[in-house]
């Protein structure tokens, strides 16, 4: 998936040469490891790097939103082994931003990942690559071979006292893993089942030392707050939304894909940098930030700009940034049925509330999509989903249940035409040409 | 212990040292998703036996390795044909066609999900998130190729490439 549109490029700045631009020489050509360079000659502190990414409003942009500089803050100084890890096992339904960032500009990551370990001092980290995504694992382990040989890695980096090792570790199927504390575990070799928190990483991590865990994007940005300085950085974005951010496009666009704009870009603008609707057809919904966050009516989210703030003040979540387009070819019913068995498949069980109630939401879901709904069903999955919310460990339980919640709150109608009349509101023969997969006038 | 570890080749061993080495000295474990996956190409599937050799290699109970093969979806605990077709089916994949790219994909092998074809090449399974929503209808071949845009030329041609 190549870049096609951008407003204001930094993170994808190295993308423009496609799968030909990756490597080592590539990334220094564009400027890269220079901020590297820069902290380890001039011996800066890590408390000055840590007030850089302070002021920068970056936040977690695996979809939690928390301010990073705070996170490195939290880790202890006095520690003797503490670790940094990068979560990409980016598996959250739309989502595919990480995927490319480590495609197209894997040493962005690792260079993020090295300032982060020398500012929370760390020696070693660890990338969860996504298992489905193995040529990208493939191609990181091959970053992590260049960067070791130029001296980026390794002992006494580039002559300095800071060591730091990294390597790759891969997934192999397993939604929850993403959880930070599931992916811990994972590393560590066990099920990924979620921890209990407190405590945080920053205080139990990986093998249960301090540990630094933000998603890659977060990683790719810091070389560039460390370029333009923190002040500029945020300047990018607005208040409190610091800088760029990539939004994943996907469903009944034009032009699928990766667009970065700056925080607080009006979704039309997005809209059209995507290419517009597929065939000129009409908007019905978007979720606006991965498959947990709730969906938004057309009207609504034309009205939006693209930052935590406004899609939450319109109720749903600006979360990983993947923004799933559906036309007026779909089938709410349809489309939530498809959610709801994705949380039910990947519950990992642990906790009751949400392996039984991911369970009694799908098969709720499913009937009444074939046919079989009870008009008591959308009270039914409402009061599944008050036993789910805040009722577990992490946070899958909430994912399986806002969709529910926000689909019903939004498209109830569609969903009370099709317990009434036992199918769907928008015609089968429509929906099936919806998703382009076959030709008009095709068996 | 010895007759376990002859289980794997001594290319998949070498493979797994080098997991091994990328964790500290006290966390050989920690290779024990990447050790699998090595033991599944070469065996193509994961026996009790294989389980077993994995666990003995790490030095670790085989019960703590068979929790983690039945864990994480991508490992298989059942012999599959020589071609695993995982179709995702997921919303962001299914509004472009990924149900219907597996409904294809049923219809042209003769095969359900979770079943292989009589011939034992093919066997199909449903995936879930790939993390490639915009390359959508998304099939993954034998875990680690990735194919995108999966219309039905490109599967009829897909098809025609296993043999």
């Amino acid at each position: 998936m190549a870049l096609i549109d951008t407003l204001n490029p930094l993170l994808t700045t190295g993308w423009s040469k496609g799968d030909a631009g990756w490597s080592l020489k590539d990334y220094e050509t564009r400027g890269g490891y220079a901020q590297l360079k820069r902290i380890l000659a001039s011996k800066m502190s890590p408390d000055d790097i840590i007030a850089e990414v302070k002021k920068s409003g970056l936040r977690g942009r695996g979809g939690a939103g928390f301010p990073t500089g705070l996170k490195w803050s939290f880790m202890p100084k006095a520690a003797p082994e503490k670790y940094v890890v990068c979560n990409t096992d980016e598996g959250e339904p739309g989502t595919f931003k990480d995927r490319d960032l480590l495609r197209y500009d894997p040493h962005s990551v690792i260079e993020g990942m090295i300032i982060a370990g020398y500012a929370v001092g760390a020696a070693r980290g660890y990338n969860y690559i996504h298992g489905e995504i193995f040529d990208i694992y493939r191609r990181f382990e091959a970053a992590l071979d260049e960067a070791r040989a130029a001296g980026y890695l390794g002992e006494r980096i580039l002559g300095s006292d800071f060591s730091f090792e990294l390597f790759a570790h891969h997934g192999w199927g397993a939604y929850v893993c993403g959880e930070e504390t599931g992916l811990l575990e994972s590393i560590e070799g066990k099920k990924g089942q979620p921890r209990y928190k407190p405590p945080f990483p920053a205080n139990f991590g990986l093998y249960g030392k301090p540990t630094t865990i933000n998603n890659t994007e977060t990683f790719a940005a810091i070389p560039f707050i460390m370029g333009l300085g923190g002040d500029a950085y945020l300047n990018l974005g607005k208040p409190n939304n610091g800088g760029t951010k990539l939004f994943s496009i996907s469903g009944h666009v034009n032009r699928p894909g990766n667009y970065e704009v700056p925080m607080g870009t009006p979704f039309a603008k997005l809209l059209e940098m995507a290419g517009g609707m597929r065939g000129g057809r009409q908007l019905k919904a978007v979720i606006p930030g991965g498959s947990s966050a709730p969906v938004l009516p057309a009207e609504v989210i034309m009205e939006c700009t693209m930052d935590y703030e406004s899609i939450a003040k319109a109720g749903s979540m600006l979360g990983s940034g993947a923004v799933i387009v559906m036309d007026e070819t779909v089938c709410m019913v349809k489309a939530l049925e498809r959610l709801s068995y994705f949380y039910y498949e990947e519950s990992c069980g642990q906790c009751t509330p949400c392996r039984e109630g991911s369970g009694w939401l799908y098969r709720v879901v499913h009937r009444i999509e074939h046919g079989e709904g009870r008009a008591e069903d959308l009270d039914l999955l409402n009061r599944v989903t008050d036993n789910m919310m805040g009722k577990t460990i992490c946070a899958l339980a909430d994912a399986a249940a806002l969709p529910v919640r926000g689909f019903i709150k939004n498209f109830r109608s569609e969903f009370e035409y099709h317990i009434e009349h036992k199918k769907c509101l928008v015609d089968p023969e429509v929906q099936r040409m919806g998703s382009g997969f076959f030709k008009a006038g095709a068996a | 212990m010895n007759k376990q570890n002859d289980m794997l080749n001594s290319d998949s061993l070498t493979k797994i040292d080098r997991e091994v080495a990328k964790y500290p000295a006290d966390q050989k474990q920690s290779a024990v998703m990447a050790a699998l996956v090595i033991a599944q190409d070469e065996k193509g599937w994961l026996s009790q036996e294989t389980i077993a050799a994995v666990a003995g290699y790490l030095g670790m109970a085989p019960m703590a390795v068979y929790e983690v093969a039945s864990f994480y979806n991508m490992y298989d605990l059942q012999p599959v044909g020589k071609y695993k077709l995982t179709v995702c089916t997921n919303l962001p994949c299914a509004l472009s066609g990924g149900v219907h790219a597996a409904d294809y994909v049923k219809q042209k092998l003769g095969i359900d999900f979770n079943e292989t074809t009589s011939d034992g090449k093919f066997t199909l399974k449903e995936g879930e998130c790939m993390g490639a929503c915009g390359d959508a209808p998304v099939m993954l071949v034998n875990n680690k190729r990735m194919c995108s845009f999966m219309l039905p030329e490109q599967i009829d041609r897909l098809l025609a490439e296993c043999n």
